[in-house]
């Protein structure tokens, strides 16, 4: 063959290519295959926002407290703890058994570096308000104060003391938050910013971050060096990238996935059908609803025709048929599966929806707004098919029931969020809030004049004065009867239209042991193991 | 030669300048930052991420920041994924973006051309008219169609390949992504081949060598292949540009962690230093193709070198 050289390139270059896209690194043992819908933003855990990210983070580091499958706070990196009689000062006994993956033992000073850092302005911390009863904590994020000030203190190796400036019941819980996790100084002093990477990452918990490709995998394998390791049954766990249910499905389907972070909600029955228990639905700490602005007509000031709009709703049809996955119909703000606390209702909910509709048609007119003269708004909600279901849904039903003429508005997720912020344009919204920890507080503090994720700029005094009277209770069920007292207050003034509680839903390998309910929809792997293929 | 390239080098400046600027403005101008969020900061906390990041700066000082970074070969840290910088992110997607485009080319161009040279063989038989029948097909049905299925049907019912492309780190993962990918192209190299095939074919020189004895492959392999591949060279520029964007949807399909994938996400998470990043580099890596391309059709066509 004459001028052989351009066709040898050519194979050259082609194989060259090929192997770049491909690499033989085969997993070792029983590996875990998981997915999460985005790529975590960062693996500090200062700099982690999603729940994708303390998800991982929850694989790699272990904080004072951890939770078990069923959502018991239990202990972990600590031992016991003492709390003092005025409930603010907390003693922590580190395990001495703890250990880094480097083998340098973890010691209270690590708890410290950790949450001074959490709260230093220059890191930045999207949680550094999580900590904010600890004595100076706002103070510091403020930029007023050093992190030195902060109110934690080594009192030796092996115990840390944390003061509170106000009695706060659900701070244990912020412990199993990874933002709060111990942070070996070491890795941030060699690699600055990067430290969070394979093979410079120091973790004190079951896993050790091994291999990482950005919007594809992150790698964990087996910490020898973790204290509880005897009991880690998986050897690594592999987080999968997967952005569409729909792919996710099909890698399920594949077998090629173990559990996956959602279920896609068309043909929610037929997967019913055809996985049956592998389908894992479950109460989950989220609320689903519609919020109103306050701030200007028509619904500034105007609470009839809010509760009108509020009752109108059959929202049995709407989370048993629109949503259709198991979800249960809202009734009030906080949901079910909080600590400590009885969530009061919307007046109406006892009543039959024949009857609501029909009080909600006598408010409706009561606000001045009849068939010759409909109440006509916009309706906006973030571009998604289940949104829209909904939406078209409502619209639908406030249509039938009061004559009320929505618009619906569909806005990419940025742009509603920028809009709900300005409160201009937004009249009636969709929006959504998850608990960080089970207790009421999570949900109420939202609604007040303070909160930045005070959508709708609800604002009242008897509102404001219950909860910070229930914020100084040391006693916790007077606590929880101050908090019931104040969404029983926001709720009945009807700025927020709760439609219904979010499940989480998962498909789970039968292969899969370990995987229990609870409403964080915390999953740790070192709970999980994998038997052999059938 | 060399003082034609040069001043083609010089005068692409100010058009990267101006493609930069005008991303600059675009992605700031969209509603929306790097750092909103649901989960709604207090203004403490939001005060020190911008503070951080400088975007608390005004927009003049924000962009000059950045060209200074730039000069440096610096494309900043992501906003987003705060464990990388831009460098890496690109350094570490572009490869697997470089490898999927150029296998994608590359059985295009086998395929496309071996199928347009036998169509033109044989032209006006049954096999001519599959042939364009299928290109026809190639070229109607889009990528976001033709993937599923494929994936569908070779990766979920059958189980030959694997659906996702995490799952294993085989070769077997490349093959329907470059297929998708190849599909259209193959297509339309296939179409233009056959076209300008057989007008090669009815030239004299071609009568010539045949009459001097030459066998059919012979003749093409020597002599007529050249000549009829210069309307597919002119169409490697579009070519290009077109798996690059099919690449896109390509990478969103089968999860690959690629450029195109990076670029959607950073659009959607404002991670303006990505963004920004991926058009300068996309912007650069045009602007030598095109001059590569030209460089190419001298070396191919001797006319145009000494024009």
């Amino acid at each position: 063959m004459k001028r052989p050289l351009p066709l040898l390139v050519f194979v050259l270059l082609f194989v060259v290519f090929a192997s770049s896209c491909s690499r033989d690194t085969p997993d070792v043992g029983v590996v875990l295959q998981r997915a999460i819908p985005t790529d975590p933003e960062s693996l500090d855990q200062h700099k982690a926002r999603s729940s994708q990210a303390l998800e991982v983070l929850r694989d790699i580091g272990e904080g004072l407290v951890s939770y078990t499958p069923t959502g018991e706070l239990v202990a972990a990196a600590a031992e016991r703890w003492e709390i003092s009689d005025d409930r603010l000062t907390y003693t922590f006994h580190l395990r001495a058994d703890a250990r880094w993956s480097n083998s340098d033992p973890v010691t209270a000073e690590h708890f410290v570096f950790g949450l001074r850092r959490l709260v230093a302005p220059q890191t930045a911390s999207f949680y550094a308000n999580l900590v904010d009863a600890i004595v100076n904590a706002p103070e510091i994020v403020a930029g007023d104060l050093p992190p030195k000030a902060l109110g934690v203190k080594a009192a030796d190796d092996l115990t840390l003391v944390v003061q509170l400036t106000r009695p706060t019941p659900y701070i244990l819980e912020l412990f199993a938050h990874p933002s709060t996790f111990p942070l070996h100084p070491a890795p941030i002093a060699e690699h600055g910013d990067g430290f969070a990477r394979p093979g410079t990452l120091l973790s004190n918990g079951a896993f050790v971050l091994d291999a990482r490709v950005p919007a594809s995998v992150i790698a964990l394998r087996r910490n020898e060096l973790y204290w509880n390791n005897e009991k880690t049954a998986l050897d690594g766990v592999n987080y999968h990238v997967v952005v569409q249910d729909a792919a996710e499905l099909n890698r399920f389907r594949a077998g090629e996935l173990h559990a996956t972070s959602t279920v896609p909600s068309e043909n929610f029955a037929e997967l019913r059908s055809q996985f049956g228990s592998e389908l894992r639905i479950a109460p989950y700490l989220g609320l689903y609803f519609y919020g109103f602005n306050l701030t200007k007509p028509p619904f500034k000031d105007n609470l009839p025709l809010r509760k009108a709009l509020s009752m109108a709703i059959d929202r049995d049809l709407l989370a048993g048929k629109v949503v259709g996955r198991g979800e249960a119909p809202a009734y009030s703000w906080v949901p079910p599966g909080v600590e400590n606390y009885e969530p009061t209702v919307l007046s109406f909910a006892a009543l039959t929806q024949a009857e609501r509709n029909k009080l909600a048609r006598r408010l409706y007119k009561e606000a001045g707004y009849s068939d010759t003269k409909p109440l006509r708004f916009e309706l906006r909600y973030n571009t998604s098919d289940l949104n829209r279901k909904i939406a078209v849904a409502i619209q639908a039903m406030w249509k039938d029931v009061l004559g009320a003429e929505a618009t619906l508005i569909n806005e990419e997720f940025q742009v509603l969020l920028a809009n709900m912020r300005n409160a201009d344009v937004t009249e009636v919204f969709r929006s959504s809030w998850l608990g960080d920890y089970k207790d009421a507080h999570s949900f109420l503090s939202v609604l007040q004049a303070g909160s930045a994720a005070n959508m709708p700029r609800y604002a009242n005094d008897d509102y404001e004065s219950l909860m910070q009277r229930a914020a100084k209770q040391a006693d916790v069920s007077r606590r929880a009867l101050y908090l019931e007292e104040a969404e029983r207050v926001m709720l009945a003034e009807h700025p927020v239209i709760p439609l219904y509680f979010y499940v989480s839903k998962h498909l789970v390998s039968s292969r899969v042991s370990g995987w229990g309910d609870n409403v964080l929809d915390y999953h740790y792997s070192q709970h999980l193991s994998l038997s052999a293929t059938e | 030669m060399l003082r034609y390239t040069l001043l083609r080098v010089l005068g692409a400046i100010p058009t990267l300048l101006l493609v930069i600027a005008l991303t600059f403005l675009m992605v700031h101008a969209a509603p929306g930052g790097p750092f909103d969020d649901e989960r709604v900061l207090s203004a403490d906390v939001e005060q020190n991420i911008k503070q951080a990041y400088h975007l608390d700066e005004p927009l003049p000082k924000q962009f000059a920041r950045y060209l200074t970074g730039l000069l440096q070969g610096d494309l900043g840290p992501s906003y987003r994924l705060r464990d990388y910088t831009v460098n890496e992110l690109i350094g570490l997607t572009f490869p697997l973006s470089l490898s999927l485009g150029a296998l994608a080319m590359a059985l295009a161009l086998g395929v496309g051309v071996a199928a347009g040279t036998i169509a033109a063989l044989r032209e006006g038989s049954y096999l001519d008219r599959w042939i364009m029948a299928f290109s026809m097909t190639g070229i109607s049905i889009p990528v976001f169609v033709v993937a599923p299925i494929l994936v569908l049907l070779f990766a979920v019912k059958l189980q030959w390949l694997p659906v996702g492309w995490s799952s294993t780190t085989g070769y077997s993962r490349l093959l329907l992504p470059v297929v998708t990918l190849a599909l259209p192209q193959i297509a339309y190299i296939a179409r233009l081949t056959r076209a300008s095939m057989i007008e090669v074919l009815a030239r004299d020189f071609v009568r010539t060598a045949r009459a001097q004895g030459l066998g059919m492959f012979t003749v093409i392999r020597l002599h007529a292949l050249k000549p009829a591949l210069l309307p597919v060279l002119s169409y490697m520029g579009p070519a290009i540009a077109a798996i690059l964007t099919g690449s896109v949807v390509v990478e969103e399909i089968f999860d690959i962690p690629g450029l195109g994938q990076a670029f959607i996400r950073g659009a959607l998470n404002r991670d303006y230093t990505l963004v920004l990043g991926i058009v300068v580099f996309y912007a650069t890596l045009i602007v030598s193709l095109n001059l590569i391309v030209d460089v190419l059709y001298g070396a191919i066509d001797p006319r145009v070198r000494y024009r």
